[in-house]
Parts: C-alpha cells; structure tokens; sequence
C-alpha cells in the first residue's frame, strides 16, 4: 500500500496558506471599506483607504478566476 | 442503440435518481453557511447553486470515470450489479437525509459498488489498498485540512478585523461568501454530475450498447447534468440546517471563512490529485470556524453523530448494495423485487419526513441541541404564562425533539 504523504501534505500546505492569506486580504479590504464609511460619515475622504480595498479585492477575484480555471481546464 | 435492454433502461433511471439524490444531499454543502448567516435568501441560494451545478456538468468530462476507477475490477460487471450499487446509496442518501445528517454521497456510491461486486464476484475483486488510499485517509484528512484552515482564517479575520464593521463590512463579508459558495456550487457539478455519467456510461459499456473507452453520450451528460440541478434546487433543507445551524452558530465573517477554506481545499486537492470529500470539507471547516471564534461553540453530540454516519457510510451502502446484488442474481424477477423494493423504501421514508417538515421557510430555525434545552426550559416553566411569542418559541422546538428520538427508527425499518 501506498500513500501519496507527499501529495496530502502539499493539500495542506497549499489549503492553509491560500485559505488564511484569501480571507487576510478581503479582512484588509472590508476595513478600507469600513474606513471610508467611517469617514464620509465626519465628511472626510479616505482615498487611500478606498484604493488599498480595491486592490484586496481585485486579488481576491483574481484568486476566483484561478480557481475557475483550474474547475474548467 | 438498438441494443438497450430493459435492465440497462432500469440501470440509467436508478443512476439518475442517485444523481438527484447526490444533488439534494451535497446542496448544503456549498449553500448552509451562505442561508444561515443570511447572505442569501434560501430559495435563491438553491437555485444559484442549480444553475452552477448544471453549468459544472458541462464543463469538461475528465471525471466521469473517477468513480469506478481502480476500486473494484471492471472487466465483467454486469448491469445488475450498478443496478445493486445504486439501490445501497440512493437508500443510504435518503436515509441519511431523513436524520438531517450530511454524509458522502461518492462514498455510499462507492460502498454501494464494493458491496454489489464483492456478492457478485468475492472479495477478491476489490481493491482494499485502493479503499485504504482512495476513501480512509481522505475522510480524515479532509475535515483536518479544512477545519484547520478556517480556524486559522476565522481567528485571523477577527483579530484584524475589529475595526471592520457596519453597513460596508457586512455587505463585503455576504459578496465574499456567495463568490466562495458558487466555487463549491461550480466544483460540485463538474465532480459528482459526472460521477453519475461515469457511472451511466459503465453501464452502458457493460451492456453492450457503448463501445468500450468511449466518451459519455451527449444525452447522458445532459440528463445527469438536469438531475444534479433539479436535486440541487428542491434543497436538502434537512441537512442544510444541521450544517449551517446545527454544527455551530456562524456569523458571516465565520461563513466567509467557513467557505473559503472549503472551496480552497476543494479546489486544492482536486488539482493536486488527492481527492477530497466536498462534504467532509465542507462539515470541517464549519466546524473550524466555530472554534476560531471567541466565545464560539461547535456541538460536538451533533458533531458526533456525523462523525458515526461518517464511519457508517461505506459499510451501510456496501450491505445494502450486497444483499441487493444477491437478490437480482436470483434471476429477472429478483431485480424487480429490488427495484420494488428501492421504491417502496424511498416512499416510507419520505412519509416519515412529512412528519417533521423542514423546508425554505423554517431552514434556519433552532439546531436540535438548542431545542432539547428549550423543551426543557418550556416543560419547567407553566405554559400559560408565555405571551404569544413565548408560545411561538416553545412550539417550535418541539418537533426538533422528536426527530433526535427518530434516527433509531428508520434503519430498522429499512434494512428489512
């Protein structure tokens, strides 16, 4: 019997660092999003806030678009 | 396809019926965590998950062999003895669904298989090391991997994000978990869809009416993808409440990490090539989320019982699937008493959920723990003192008591 450990192992790995990293970088962009609400509220602007969101954001659909490609190749 | 016989023509509708069954069952799979923390309304929520699934089925056909692949030996299966396999995992499925637990459909498929070949052909014609590699060590590892990773996600996300709060941040955290959910919806039909094509075209080949290594047909790839879709859409409103309500209470930053993980390891695993359990994944890492957060709380009796249909599952469908194989090898009318049989069991244990009715409407309503604490609390407290809420919430419980008293019942009346 044989067991792919190697395999398994790299599942793991490769799960817990996407996993944890994905949901860092939209915890990251819903507080720019957060943020800005915060300040438009007191009449500010929070352009920076906004940006570092979106940019959290894009790499999280772009982990999606991978995701889907790896589902339909 | 001149050459379609009557027992092929019984084979395809019972793997049909599987694939409804697969899909009614794994519903809860991509869609609990979005319905229990409200991202979704429930009908919307199944019915986003059909469409996938239905797209997932025509995406690509490399699966559709999976199933029976190095598992048992497949020179010299019979019809009768697919035919044997469905009956033990639809049975299973369903029964499975009536105590509201989720469980694998692909490995009461493949028990059912196991059992039906080793009544057939012996013990020697399946591969035990195959079972070992291919069913054991993932169903363990696959709760781990995930449970792991969203414990981690969960605690992280709370911890960063404190400040993240308001309109904004629950509108970002729902976007996020319906993208996740759709990745699990999307990864579901192009796996299990295609495992029932797998299945078909087997069928189809054993029989003689497919050339054999050839490609599913296009009306098998789109009936089985109709099947998953319709199964999907009807929702096993059932499981969907223990996964989403019952195992831990989630709020949507715990649902976004819960799904995350799932679809991650889902994903990861697939492409990797060691194949995990969506359903496995899925249960683990909702339980991951309920432990990464503070205060959070998974109930480990429901927890428990998941675990133990976990276990029963491959031995069940094998039974089931073995006894069936040695009634159809009595002859034409012995795979009429199964097909009878398989009907009759399936309309009882449909009657029996009519008792309990869970569907759209009460989805997200008490976990069973919840309602034997709240059946105490009413059976203390003089009933007539509540207000008309009081008496909502003590009326509601009380069915959900009855189905904990229920799992004993089923399976003796089943595996008559």
């Amino acid at each position: 019997m044989k067991i792919d450990w190697a395999a398994l192992g790299s599942v793991f790995g490769v799960s817990l660092v996407v996993t944890v990293g994905l949901v860092t970088l939209f915890t990251l962009g819903v507080m720019g999003l957060s943020r800005r609400e915060r300040a438009s509220e007191q009449g500010g602007s929070a352009a920076l806030a906004l940006t570092g969101a979106y940019v959290c954001f894009g790499a999280c659909a772009a982990a999606v678009a991978y995701g889907i490609s790896l589902i339909v190749v | 396809m001149e050459n379609f016989s009557l027992i092929l023509a019984i084979v395809v509708v019972t793997a049909l019926a599987f694939d409804f069954t697969n899909g009614f069952h794994d519903t809860a799979n991509a869609m609990a965590t979005t319905i229990s923390t409200g991202a979704l309304k429930p009908k919307v929520a199944v019915a986003m998950s059909a469409v996938l699934n239905l797209v997932g089925a025509f995406l690509s056909v490399e699966v559709a062999n999976t199933i029976s692949k190095g598992l048992v030996d497949e020179t010299g299966i019979r019809p009768e003895v697919i035919f044997a396999a469905l009956v033990g995992a639809i049975l299973w499925n369903l029964l499975t669904w009536l105590v509201g637990l989720p469980s694998s459909s692909s490995h009461a498929l493949m028990g059912g298989l196991i059992g039906a070949t080793i009544a057939s052909a012996g013990a020697g014609a399946v591969h035990g090391d195959v079972l070992v590699t291919k069913v054991l060590i993932p169903a363990i590892a696959a709760p781990l991997v995930a449970g792991l990773a969203a414990m981690l996600a969960t605690r992280l996300s709370y911890s960063l994000g404190k400040k993240a709060d308001g309109k904004a941040a629950a509108k970002g955290y729902r976007t996020g978990q319906i993208a996740s959910a759709g990745l699990v919806s999307l990864a579901h039909g192009t796996n299990d869809a295609q495992k029932t094509m797998g299945i078909i075209t087997l069928a189809l080949v054993a029989g003689g009416a497919v050339a054999p290594d050839s490609d599913p047909p296009t009306w098998v790839i789109l009936s089985a993808g109709l099947a998953i879709a319709l199964g999907t859409y009807l929702g096993g409103w059932r499981i969907i409440r223990t996964m989403g309500k019952g195992l831990t209470d989630l709020q949507p930053q715990q649902g976004f990490a819960a799904q995350t993980s799932a679809a991650t390891v889902i994903l990861a695993s697939s492409h990797i090539g060691f194949s995990l359990s969506t359903t496995h994944s899925v249960s683990g890492a909702v339980m991951g989320a309920g432990l990464g957060r503070k205060g959070g709380v998974v109930r480990w009796s429901t927890a428990t019982r998941m675990f133990v249909a976990w276990g029963l599952t491959l031995p069940a469908a094998a039974l089931v699937g073995a006894l069936a194989e040695s009634v159809t090898d009595l002859g034409d009318w012995g795979t009429a008493v199964v097909a009878v049989f398989l009907i009759a069991s399936s309309a009882a244990i449909w009657k029996i959920s009519r008792r309990e009715v869970v569907d759209a409407t009460n989805v997200n309503e008490t976990g069973e723990p919840a309602g034997v604490v709240t059946t105490a609390i009413a059976a203390v407290t003089p009933p007539p003192a509540g207000t008309v809420t009081d008496d909502l919430t003590a009326t509601i419980p009380a069915p959900a008591a009855t189905v904990t008293a229920d799992p004993a019942a089923p399976p003796a009346a089943t595996t008559v």
